[in-house]
Order: C-alpha cells, then sequence, then structure tokens
C-alpha cells in the first residue's frame, strides 16, 4: 500500500490512533489519581472534625456545657466526676505564655540578626543548626526537661516541685525558638530591599533601619510567626506530660505542676478507660477545644501571611 | 568664632550619634549571637547529658539485642527499633506516593477554581493540626469505627497523615523551583501533561522530593503523642513475624497487623518509671533517637547544599 514516498512519510509520522487513544486514556487517569491524592487533606480534616465532634456530642449529653465552661474542676476519672475545663486549660495556657515569652522576644531578634545583621556565610552556617534543633524529636526535650532543667532550677528556687510548669515552658520556649526565628526572618526578608536603601540613604543605622522600616514593614507576617507559635505551644504533647505533671490543678503559678489539655489526653489513653465511658468521651471533649483552638490560630496566622505575601 | 564653635559642637554631636548608633549595632549584633550560642549549647547539652547518662547501656551490645524487661540492666530496645523501621516502611510507603501526588495536583494540574483553593486550606491547616488530634483520629476511627487493632499499619497510617503536609509542600517547592523551559521543551517535543510529569518534572523534582520526605519521616521517627492515643502497648517482648521467609511463599505481610513499640514509646515507658536505673535506658534510647533524627536531618540539608549549589 505504501507506494509513494509520501505515504511512506505519512505513516512514519502519524502514530496508530490506538497509542493515541491509549496515552490520552493514561494522562486522564493520572490526573484522577492525581486528583484524588490531593484530595484526601480534605477527607482528613473532615475526619478530624467528624470523629470529634460526634464523640463530644455525646460527651455533653451527659456533661452540661455550663459546667465544662465554668466549672474549677477537673476530676473525669473519679468516682464522683468533675468536669470542668478550667484546671487543664490554666496548664496549657500557663505553660503556652512561658515558652511564648522566651520563643518571641528571642526568635524576633534573632530574626532581626539573622535577616538584617548576619553576613551570607554565618546566616547559611546557622540555618542547618536550626533545622537540627527542630528535628530532635519531642520527647527528648521532655527528658531534657525532667532530669537536667528542673534540678538546676531547683538549685536556684528552693521549694519547687519535681513536677512544675516552669521547666517545661522553659524547655518548649527553646523548641519553637527556630520555628518562630525562620518564620519572622521569613517576613523580614520579604521586605523589598528598596526600602532598607532609602533608610540607609537617609541616614538611619541599620538598628533603626531595622526596627523603624523593616519590622513595620514585616509586621503581619511576624505577626503571624508569633500567632502558629502559640499554637505549637498549646498542641504540644510529650514536654508537658514529661515534666509537668499530670495531676488537673486550677493554677497559674508556673512553680506548681499541672495537667494540660494534651496531657490529659495522654494520662487517658495510658491507662485502661473503655470505650463508650465517659473519660474515653472526655478525651474527645477537650481534644475539640484543642483543635478550635489552634485552628483559630491557624487561620488568622494564615490569612496575615498571606496579606504580607500580597504586598510585596 | 561662634561659627566655628558651632561647626565643632555640631561634629562632636554627629560624632556621638555615630557612636551610639554603632553600639546600638554592636548590641544587636552581639545579643544576636549570643542567642545562637544558647540555641546551640542547648543542643549539645541534651547531646551531651542523655549520652553521658546513658553510656553504660549504650556500650552493651545486649541493649540493642534484648527485649524490654523489669530489670533495667537488662531491658533492650530490640522490639522497639524493629517496631519503629516497619512502622517507618508502612509510613514511606503511603506517604509519599500520596504526598508527591497531591503536591504534583497542586502545583501542576490544578486549575485555579475552589476547589483547589479547599485543598490549599486543608493543607495549610492539617499542617498545624496538633499530632495529638491525629492520634485522636486514629482512635476514633481506625481502632473504633473500623475495628483494627493496634498494629504497625494503623500507626503506619497514621503517622503517613501526620507527615503528609510536610511532604505536600516540600514537592510543591522542588517543582516550583525547575525551570519553566524544561516543561515547554516537552510539551514542544509533543508530551503530554502525564508524559511531561513522569519524565521531566518528577526527575527534576527529585532531590527536592527526597529533602522532604526525609525531613517527614525523621519526624515520624520521634512522635509519640499519636501513637501513645491508639493505645500502642509499650512491653512488647515480642517480634513481628518476618517479612521475608526461608518457606514458601518467602514474602508475608503478617507484620503489618502485628502489635508493636516503637523507639519513643519505649523512651516514655522508661522515663515514666520513678526507678533511677530506667532513667539510664531512657537516656539511652534518647540517644538512639537523637543520632537517628540529627543524622536524617544532616543528609536532608546536605542534599540541599549539593542541589543549590550545583548551579
Amino acid at each position: 500500500m505504501l507506494n509513494t514516498p509520501d505515504d511512506q512519510l505519512r505513516a512514519a509520522v502519524t502514530p496508530a490512533p490506538n497509542f493515541l487513544r491509549k496515552r490520552a486514556m493514561i494522562d486522564k487517569l493520572a490526573r484522577c489519581i492525581l486528583f484524588a491524592a490531593a484530595a484526601v487533606s480534605v477527607f482528613v480534616t473532615i475526619g478530624i472534625v467528624y470523629i470529634l465532634v460526634s464523640e463530644s456530642l455525646v460527651f455533653f449529653e451527659n456533661v452540661s456545657l455550663t459546667e465544662f465552661l465554668t466549672s474549677t474542676t477537673w476530676t473525669p476519672l473519679f468516682a464522683a466526676p468533675s468536669f470542668g475545663i478550667w484546671p487543664l486549660l490554666s496548664g496549657t495556657l500557663t505553660v503556652s505564655a512561658i515558652a511564648l515569652s522566651i520563643a518571641i522576644p528571642l526568635g524576633l531578634l534573632l530574626a532581626i540578626y539573622m535577616s538584617e545583621y548576619a553576613p551570607p556565610k554565618v546566616r547559611e552556617a546557622v540555618k542547618p543548626v536550626l533545622e537540627m534543633l527542630e528535628g530532635v524529636p519531642t520527647i527528648v526535650y521532655g527528658y531534657f526537661a525532667l532530669m537536667m532543667v528542673t534540678p538546676l532550677l531547683q538549685a536556684f528556687i528552693p521549694g519547687l516541685p519535681g513536677f512544675n510548669m516552669l521547666s517545661p515552658g522553659i524547655v518548649m520556649g527553646i523548641m519553637i525558638l527556630p520555628y518562630t526565628t525562620s518564620l519572622s526572618e521569613d517576613a523580614m526578608r520579604a521586605v523589598p530591599r528598596e526600602l532598607r536603601e532609602g533608610a540607609y540613604a537617609l541616614g538611619y543605622s541599620r538598628f533603626y533601619t531595622a526596627i523603624k522600616v523593616v519590622i513595620p514593614a514585616a509586621i503581619s507576617g511576624i505577626t503571624a510567626a508569633f500567632i502558629l507559635a502559640m499554637s505549637r505551644a498549646v498542641g504540644e504533647t510529650m514536654v508537658v506530660a514529661i515534666a509537668a505533671g499530670q495531676m488537673a490543678n486550677f493554677t497559674f503559678n508556673p512553680m506548681e505542676g499541672a495537667a494540660t489539655i494534651t496531657t490529659f489526653i495522654v494520662q487517658v489513653s495510658l491507662g485502661d478507660v473503655r470505650h463508650g465511658s465517659i473519660g474515653y468521651q472526655s478525651i474527645f471533649a477537650v481534644g475539640l477545644v484543642l483543635f478550635l483552638m489552634t485552628l483559630l490560630f491557624n487561620v488568622i496566622g494564615f490569612m496575615l501571611r498571606r496579606r504580607y505575601r500580597l504586598a510585596y | 568664632m561662634a561659627t566655628l564653635n558651632q561647626t565643632i559642637s555640631d561634629a562632636q554631636g554627629h560624632a556621638s550619634l555615630v557612636r551610639r548608633n554603632k553600639n546600638q549595632d554592636i548590641l544587636i549584633a552581639g545579643l544576636g549571637m549570643l542567642i545562637l550560642v544558647i540555641a546551640i549549647s542547648t543542643l549539645l547539652a541534651m547531646f551531651l547529658d542523655l549520652f553521658i547518662t546513658g553510656l553504660p547501656r549504650l556500650q552493651d551490645p545486649d541493649f540493642y539485642m534484648s527485649f524490654p524487661s523489669r530489670k533495667a540492666e537488662q531491658a533492650g530496645i530490640l522490639s522497639a527499633w524493629v517496631g519503629t523501621i516497619l512502622v517507618m516502611i508502612v509510613t514511606a510507603a503511603i506517604s509519599i506516593p500520596l504526598g508527591v501526588a497531591a503536591g504534583v495536583y497542586l502545583e501542576e494540574y490544578a486549575g485555579s477554581n475552589w476547589m483547589t483553593d479547599l485543598i490549599e486550606i486543608n493543607v495549610t491547616n492539617l499542617a498545624g493540626v496538633p499530632s495529638i488530634v491525629y492520634g485522636l483520629l486514629a482512635l476514633g476511627l481506625f481502632i473504633y469505627a473500623f475495628g483494627m487493632s493496634e498494629t504497625v499499619l494503623v500507626a503506619g497510617l497514621v503517622l503517613s497523615l501526620l507527615i503528609l503536609p510536610v511532604i505536600i509542600v516540600s514537592t510543591r517547592e522542588a517543582i516550583r523551583s525547575i525551570p519553566e523551559a524544561y516543561k515547554e521543551a516537552a510539551i514542544g517535543l509533543g508530551a503530554d501533561q502525564w508524559q511531561t510529569t513522569y519524565a521531566y518534572i518528577l526527575p527534576a523534582a527529585r532531590p527536592g522530593i527526597i529533602t522532604g520526605a526525609i525531613v517527614g519521616l525523621s519526624r515520624a521517627i520521634g512522635e509519640t503523642a499519636p501513637i501513645i492515643t491508639i493505645g500502642a502497648l509499650t512491653y512488647i517482648a515480642f517480634l513481628p513475624n518476618a517479612p521475608i521467609s526461608g518457606d514458601f511463599p518467602f514474602i508475608n505481610f503478617d507484620w503489618i497487623t502485628s502489635p508493636f513499640t516503637v523507639m519513643p514509646i519505649q523512651m516514655f515507658s522508661w522515663v515514666s518509671r520513678p526507678q533511677a536505673e530506667f532513667q539510664i535506658n531512657a537516656a539511652a534510647a534518647g540517644v538512639v533517637l537523637m543520632v537517628l533524627t540529627l543524622m536524617m536531618n544532616a543528609i536532608a540539608i546536605y542534599i540541599r547544599y549539593k542541589v543549590r549549589h550545583k548551579d
């Protein structure tokens, strides 16, 4: 059939229609599979919300919301149980506040140093160290808090109990320091160079440029870093579970031990709590509170970060 | 005369201003370096403390080859490190293909519509969900709703979901850094979208994807909270069936449905004991964990460094 050179050429360059159809099918199939993979994240969120809400609903059939939100004793595993979330919240907030009061100022200073002062060589060397610090498992930080920092603090503060909120708070602060640093540094480095050069041309020193020009310009990103750090601190589990004790204790005193929301979940999971019991449901109720808190922080952080991305 | 004096005092004023500014600059740089020193010495102190405390157990070869025991000096991490390896195999097998596929979709395929926005918001949010909430998800969904037990598979699943955002984000960043010309060349040669993705984009993005996968897995190795939540046992004095055996059919998957323990759980159970001898074991397990995660992070950093300095 292939008589003329023209025909031969056409046969050589035109793939068989069958082959084309197969190719198009693979292309379409690939798109579907990739989409399904991307959609998994949506289902994970739905799964989390569904599990937390459905178990919490059962919990709130037995416990009034008023008691949950106003009572200041948390003893769900006692014979005469009481379900006020405040002791867990006070523990969570106290430890987080200590952690943030370390991570935020130090993180901001370090970010200023890294973005405005450090020579590129130093920055190249420091970033990996910070990443290493971030990569250490949290359980190791917990051990460090209990076995090293607490005894150290006890040498300075007589009468400090073995389980207290101060030590895990400090350790958690150092633990989230790399995170706040890298987020704030990203925000500062996104500030256009022209703004800095303008300030230098006006005779501003580096320090003034940093605090009068760079920080105000990067403020939404820096705020986002703080809020995301807050979300981290609130959800951190192992450091507090090891070093802060597991007694629910309504106090804001860092010298005392207290359980956090996360510690309570760990404590219940370690014991033999039957599926369907009120103790079992209570971890989902406090888990829902924890999820809502971090969700709020994450959403605010996300919107602030988007704002600085749009600005520059 | 008056103007000369004025000029001199002006100059003195400027000099003191310059000095003050210089001092401020030195102060900030000094503080920055001080914080760095604090951070680095924390890392060192942590490692040295664990190492010195755990040294008696670390030197003992039996530590790596024996099961946990009620006697501290006989207890070892055999079931823990085997468990960690098995759980990581499952985690890698699930999270890497899923994360890479999702990253490719979001970067290369997704149009700008509400569906894409929804997926992106979800990925961002999931990255910030505390790990213990994933544990609650696994407890409520896998253990009770699906009736699975506390197995290697469930642990691998929950850790996969946990590190999925890390892998998705690093895949996207790796793809974004590929020059547009690569894709255009492939399309110009007549490749369709899948062929371009498969034959050009994925190979070019490989270093970035590997880095992300290593960082994600190193995080999964150290995760404790979600594994505690699903109720993994701490006292496991046996090993799951070996995946490879001498008898037909040579490979089996029994280990996937076997009870397990992992390194951080073992360490936690030792830390929680009041006796000081168990703290030595905990420290030794901590050294093993730290060495593992630091090494994985170092490899990831090295790959990234190599890639950045190649061109």
